[in-house]
């Protein structure tokens, strides 16, 4: 539960996230625009919120992992990173520039504080499920198959998040990870997947039909939730929920409006894969912040 | 003459040298290197009889981890496992592992450096009976062109042992190559492994010709030297187990040496093993070279050893092959 004081902290703290992407997306000309701007109240609950984590000591072992499976819609995690205070927030009008760590899809290896390389999509739920699968091994007793009074505390749990789109619904590989985490009952793993509706070439029932979404995982033996995921104090309860299921590995499907915040671009799956002009961009800015 | 600091097989030209498939050594190096290091964890999938996982399963169970047909889904879970600490070793048929899941490896295995070790089995024609699908021929090609990836063709079983060992205290992702078809074990215990380094099996003293070789068919590159040298052609043959990196030192001796080189390798001669020798040589010892391999073909049905006397990768097609090279020049 997050009371009133909090949520509007919480959702000053997006605006201002929002604001930064616009501006690096601006700066670096290219780049991916409505995902990143649907996402930023979910970025927002997880960095000022949900995850145990420490911004100044990003290799903590205990900390929570985020895995970012659509690497594509990275300005929304530079940018709530950078205001979590993992690297200065001047440091995200370098998206895309030669000799940057702000890769145009996340590089661990140029980036450390990231917890993978991702961009290819499909891969992310199955990174997250082998880390999931790991923190078991090291001492997450197989919490399913215990019995009540043996469960660890909640407060004891290493969480991972795997953030991932709709599209990627599309790809082979995800299908195998779905199957791999609800035989192995893997949960400690929550998946959050975003679902704006929208790939490249249109809108994803078009393009290659997702549906029925939530009774395909159930079927892969996940625990399901719908939310709305630009309600951040509703997003915080869901996922509580999520970390409340003992036997399965939860999918909560989050419905997010692409390009969120700034209204003359929400819905539009045009601005999936395109950056906006100075111009556009100093008028978005405005509707960000008028919304 | 042989090599006697290799400490090759007493038996090494015997009748009765021991036979076993390398794949073997994927078995007794798994649980080796998982009694020296708890993060070690297997990954199978669905292949753990015919990839000798299922010895690393009998002794660790509980770090056995049976992935089912999927292996891009293999790929990437152990990728995430690296992340969280375990040196997870991935296993099934080099067609499939690296062939189905290449770009998997690609993103979160190499260029991420995810500390993974992938391991391709049932590599090369002698495969036999199964065919072209399974007869992986360009995965050395594929895993050596990766950035950061280390690659090794072990020549028998027990070499195997010892590079899966190896491969576990490297820190970094490694393509090891193994074969279905029992072959000659001709190192010992007592044989020298270290990746990078290469081995020198037979040295004449005024050699015509280096040939060098990796994985099993440097024992057939031996057996076709010995056959030569008594022919009066003096040979190097020089064992190539790492073939990135290339033990750069001494391929340049042997090329300068013999003045002249031929690769042998159970692929495809564009990209694979000959091809790194080429390239290499080109540019730091431009000698003539010749490439044994598969020239450009798929394999299929057969024995494997009808299928390496089709494909010119037996004793006597070696030693023809020699021959004419070296009177070609």
């Amino acid at each position: 539960m997050v009371i009133d004081n909090e949520v509007k902290k919480l959702e000053s703290r997006a605006r201002d996230i929002r604001e930064t992407i616009i501006k690096m997306l601006v700066a670096a000309g290219s780049g991916h625009t409505a995902g990143p701007l649907g996402m930023t109240d979910i970025f927002t609950a997880f960095y000022f919120h949900i995850l145990n984590h420490r911004p100044h000591e990003p290799n903590w072992e205990e900390r929570d992992r985020l895995v970012l499976s659509n690497g594509h819609i990275c300005p929304v995690l530079y940018a709530t990173m950078a205001h979590a205070g993992y690297f200065p927030v001047e440091e995200c009008l370098t998206l895309r520039k030669f000799g940057g760590r702000l890769q145009g899809h996340p590089e661990r290896m140029r980036l450390p504080e990231l917890e993978t390389t991702s961009g290819p999509l499909g891969e992310g739920l199955s990174q997250a499920a082998g880390i999931a699968y790991a923190f078991r091994m090291d001492g997450m007793k197989d919490i399913g198959s215990l019995s009540s009074d043996e469960r660890l505390p909640m407060s004891n749990m290493r969480r991972v998040y795997c953030v991932m789109s709709d599209g990627e619904q599309e790809e082979g590989n995800t299908w195998e990870a779905a199957m791999f985490a609800g035989k192995y009952k893997l949960s400690n793993l929550i998946a959050v997947m975003d679902r704006n509706n929208i790939q490249i070439d249109g809108m994803t029932e078009d393009v290659m039909p997702l549906e029925p979404l939530a009774d395909k995982y159930r079927a892969f033996n996940w625990h399901v939730l719908e939310v709305n995921g630009n309600d951040i104090p509703a997003f915080i309860t869901t996922v509580e929920e999520a970390r409340a299921i003992y036997e399965k590995p939860t999918l909560i499907i989050a419905h997010t409006i692409p390009g969120k915040g700034v209204l003359e671009i929400e819905f539009d799956y045009h601005w999936h894969g395109k950056p906006p002009t100075k111009e556009e961009g100093e008028r978005f800015i405005q509707q960000i912040h008028h919304a | 003459m042989l090599n006697s600091d290799a400490k090759l097989s007493g038996k090494i030209f015997a009748d009765d040298i021991p036979q076993a498939p390398t794949r073997d050594g994927f078995g007794t190096g798994s649980v080796e290197a998982g009694k020296a290091d708890p993060r070690v964890v297997v990954l199978c999938a669905d292949l753990k009889e015919s990839t000798r996982a299922e010895q690393f399963e009998k002794v660790f169970p509980e770090r056995f981890i049976e992935m089912g047909v999927a292996e891009q889904n293999m790929a990437t879970v152990a990728s995430g496992m690296a992340a969280a600490g375990k040196i997870p070793f991935i296993a099934s048929y080099a067609a499939f592992n690296p062939g189905r899941n290449y770009e998997q490896i690609r993103t979160t295995i190499a260029l991420n450096q995810a500390n993974v070790k992938i391991c391709g089995m049932h590599a090369g024609v002698s495969v036999g009976p199964d065919g072209a699908t399974h007869q992986m021929l360009e995965d050395i090609g594929m895993m050596r062109m990766l950035p950061g990836m280390t690659v090794i063709v072990p020549g028998d079983a027990e070499e195997a042992r010892k590079a899966v060992v190896a491969a576990a205290t490297h820190d970094g992702p490694v393509y090891l190559r193994f074969g279905r078809a029992a072959t000659s074990v001709f190192t010992t215990t007592d044989t020298p492994f270290r990746i990078g380094k290469a081995l020198t099996l037979w040295e004449d003293s005024a050699p015509n010709v280096a040939l060098l070789a990796t994985g099993s068919m440097s024992y057939t590159a031996l057996s076709a030297a010995r056959t030569l040298s008594e022919n009066g052609i003096g040979c190097i043959v020089l064992h190539v187990s790492s073939v990135k990196p290339l033990d750069e030192e001494a391929i340049l001796d042997a090329a300068r040496k013999a003045s002249r080189v031929i690769t042998v390798e159970e692929h495809q001669v564009a990209g694979g093993f000959g091809s790194a020798v080429a390239e290499f040589l080109a540019e730091n010892c431009p000698v003539p070279v010749k490439r044994l391999g598969i020239a450009d073909h798929f394999g299929q049905s057969g024995t494997p050893e009808e299928l390496l006397k089709h494909y010119g990768l037996d004793m006597s097609a070696i030693f023809d092959a020699v021959k004419g090279f070296v009177k070609d020049i």
